[in-house]
């Protein structure tokens, strides 16, 4: 089982043999160096952004300042990015993308593995109906349910011994909540189509042995979806930690913001100086970049792993 | 990011499809013990939902019938029409926000998910480094897009980005604002958009076309058809379900847009949408939640389209058994 994401992602990457095959029989035609002539130039184009920001970074200010950014002049390293580490509170910024994105993966995909086993395994009045509505929540643009989440949170009062806001404003559970909440849905229908392929035979034997509910989900069916969760996982992790907006509504704390919110202030601060800036940019991408090389295949699964219809 | 479930490797995501599906068990079979579990399963996630997503979205209308300060419940009014009256007629930025909307679909229906097929219908060929290649394309589509607005404010600096210093302007007077000047900052963050959104469609094509039954194409390589027709005529068609989600995805992104132009100004002079000016009117000063919740009620409306569309063409069928 554990194969089944990573068949189907691989196979999307690879091309065919056979066309491979037929390719290295006739050579590259005419048409075919138009297509790598463009390719390459795409791939270089698509590169430029990115390799900028990494040229920039690793050049110390004062160099830039004395030949400028398009240059070659002077020398390279990483002090920049210890400055920005150092400057930018890196290490209070990533503690925080941790504190957020791990509870709220761990709980979509709990919550979410639930409500597919029971709409998948079971038939009932409304299934469908809350299928269908869990699906459309995910869908919608997050600011079409800002302003109210936002007053309701400022007007729930708390005491101060669970959040020193007084309101569940700037804590850490509004914005978990929130995410999780958003990315039920999703996982939810990714799932309910996954367990609804799942073979038969293993829930028929669990039922004979006269297992509950619980023990079917829990032992039997969670298990048989492993690739599933694997690839929603890769794709959750990615999506919390690139969340932007919940945290920008609800967090007013600098110092309780993720990394992804938290460059929005770094590059208010660091405007002048676009080597700190490059760092911390460069820093904030290599988490994405180290999940991307482990788990590319899990990542792309998650993004075209889907459902059979109906 | 909008991620949608796919219909297009449904077939192959799973190796156990060939052999019976589960078949789904009525509740009268459990006992009661496993009733109150199943229902404790269903509701808590439901009961998220309702809490933290429908209810909210239900509220977002009722706030955009109403004038309130936001201070407390009791100062809430009755409006009418009234917000959405101003928001059509007197709400400056709001015609311009409706526009920029628009123009980010177009373009991005246009532009964009076009070049992420092109790019998956070259790359799913027999290619040297084919694999390479949908690694560059694909690294934006890990980056948040507002990242990927600082990345691309330092590509596009007036004085020290690099695309004024390739094209030679950088210093003088020449030198555009890319993100700064209001006649073409617009742009210029759709190109960083579509820095991401190719990719997107790029993988969600590769996976497509794999999905395609290699015996049409050499049918219509039998028959005589050219690439090109080959794949206008047989190859995109019998796509269908993978379309049918770019197109959800393509209208869904240019509706949630927001990362990118909150993170270079804020989404003014130039770069006003409606999710940035919901925004606006949430944090800004005075009685301003009923016209926030009134453009967020027009978002709301026009996101429903895309949304409807998806979910009839995907639970269509189940509903109708």
């Amino acid at each position: 089982m554990t194969t089944t994401s990573d068949a189907l992602t691989t196979s999307a990457i690879v091309t065919g043999q056979d066309k491979r095959e037929a390719a290295r029989r006739h050579g590259p035609s005419r048409a075919g160096w138009a297509v790598y002539l463009f390719l390459i130039l795409m791939a270089l184009i698509w590169l430029l952004p990115l390799g900028w920001s990494l040229f920039t970074s690793l050049r110390p200010y004062a160099d830039t300042a004395k030949y400028g950014y398009f240059s070659l002049g002077g020398t390279f390293n990483v002090q920049n990015y210890i400055d920005a580490w150092n400057q930018g509170g890196f290490s209070t910024y990533f503690l925080n993308s941790v504190i957020y994105v791990v509870p709220t993966v761990i709980l979509t995909l709990f919550l979410a593995s639930m409500m597919a086993y029971a709409v998948s395994r079971y038939s009932w009045t409304f299934s469908l109906t809350l299928l269908i509505m869990f699906t459309a929540g995910n869908l919608l643009p997050p600011q079409v349910l800002a302003t109210p989440l936002f007053e309701a949170f400022r007007l729930l009062k708390l005491p101060y011994w669970v959040s020193d806001s007084g309101t569940l404003l700037n804590t850490y559970i509004s914005v978990i909540a929130v995410n999780t909440a958003f990315q039920i849905g999703f996982c939810t229908f990714v799932l309910a189509n996954f367990m609804k392929a799942l073979p038969n035979e293993l829930s028929e034997a669990a039922k004979v042995d006269g297992a509950g509910v619980w023990r079917h989900y829990w032992s039997i069916v969670l298990p048989l979806s492993r690739p599933a969760l694997a690839a929603l996982a890769t794709l959750e992790v990615i999506f919390i930690y690139n969340d932007f907006f919940w945290p920008l509504l609800f967090i007013q704390s600098g110092n309780r913001l993720p990394v992804t919110t938290a460059i929005n202030n770094l590059k208010g601060e660091w405007l002048t100086n676009y080597n700190l800036l490059a760092a911390g940019a460069m820093i904030t991408v290599i988490p994405t970049l180290v999940i991307y090389l482990l788990l590319q295949r899990h990542f792309i699964a998650g993004l075209t792993l889907g459902a059979s219809k109906g | 990011m909008t991620a949608i479930p796919t219909d297009t490797v449904a077939a192959e995501s799973v190796p156990e499809a060939q052999e019976p599906p589960a078949r789904r068990r009525r509740l009268r079979q459990l006992s009661r013990g496993d009733k109150v579990v199943l229902a404790i399963m269903i509701a808590i996630p439901t009961l998220i939902q309702a809490l933290l997503i429908w209810i909210p979205t239900v509220a977002s209308v009722f706030l955009s019938f109403t004038k309130w300060n936001g201070l407390s419940i009791t100062n809430l009014r009755f409006a009418g029409l009234d917000n959405y009256l101003y928001i059509l007629k007197d709400y400056p930025p709001f015609w311009p926000a409706v526009l920029h909307n628009v123009i980010w679909l177009v373009f991005l229906a246009v532009i964009a998910t076009p070049l992420g097929l092109l790019l998956a219908v070259l790359l799913d060929r027999p290619l040297r480094g084919t694999r390479l290649y949908q690694s560059f394309f694909f690294v934006p589509v890990m980056l948040s897009l507002a990242l990927i607005g600082v990345i691309w404010q330092l590509f596009y600096s007036q004085d020290n980005g690099l695309l004024n210093n390739l094209l030679g302007t950088a210093g003088s007077s020449h030198a555009v604002d890319w993100f700064g000047d209001s006649r073409v900052n617009l742009w210029a963050a759709l190109i960083a958009a579509t820095w991401r959104h190719a990719g997107y469609i790029m993988i969600l094509y590769l996976a497509g076309l794999k999905g395609v039954d290699p015996s049409l194409r050499e049918a219509a390589a039998l028959d005589g058809a050219n690439g090109a027709q080959t794949f206008f005529r047989v190859v995109f068609p019998v796509m269908r379900p993978t379309n049918i989600i770019v197109v959800v995805i393509t209208i869904i992104e240019a509706l949630r847009a927001f990362d990118i132009v909150w993170i270079i100004n804020g989404g003014t002079n130039g770069l006003e949408l409606l999710s940035a000016l919901v925004v606006r009117n949430l944090v800004g000063e005075g009685q301003v939640i009923g016209i926030g919740s009134s453009l967020a009620v027009v978002l709301l409306v026009i996101s429903l389209v895309p949304i409807v569309f998806y979910l009839v063409r995907t639970f269509g069928k189940e509903a109708r058994e």
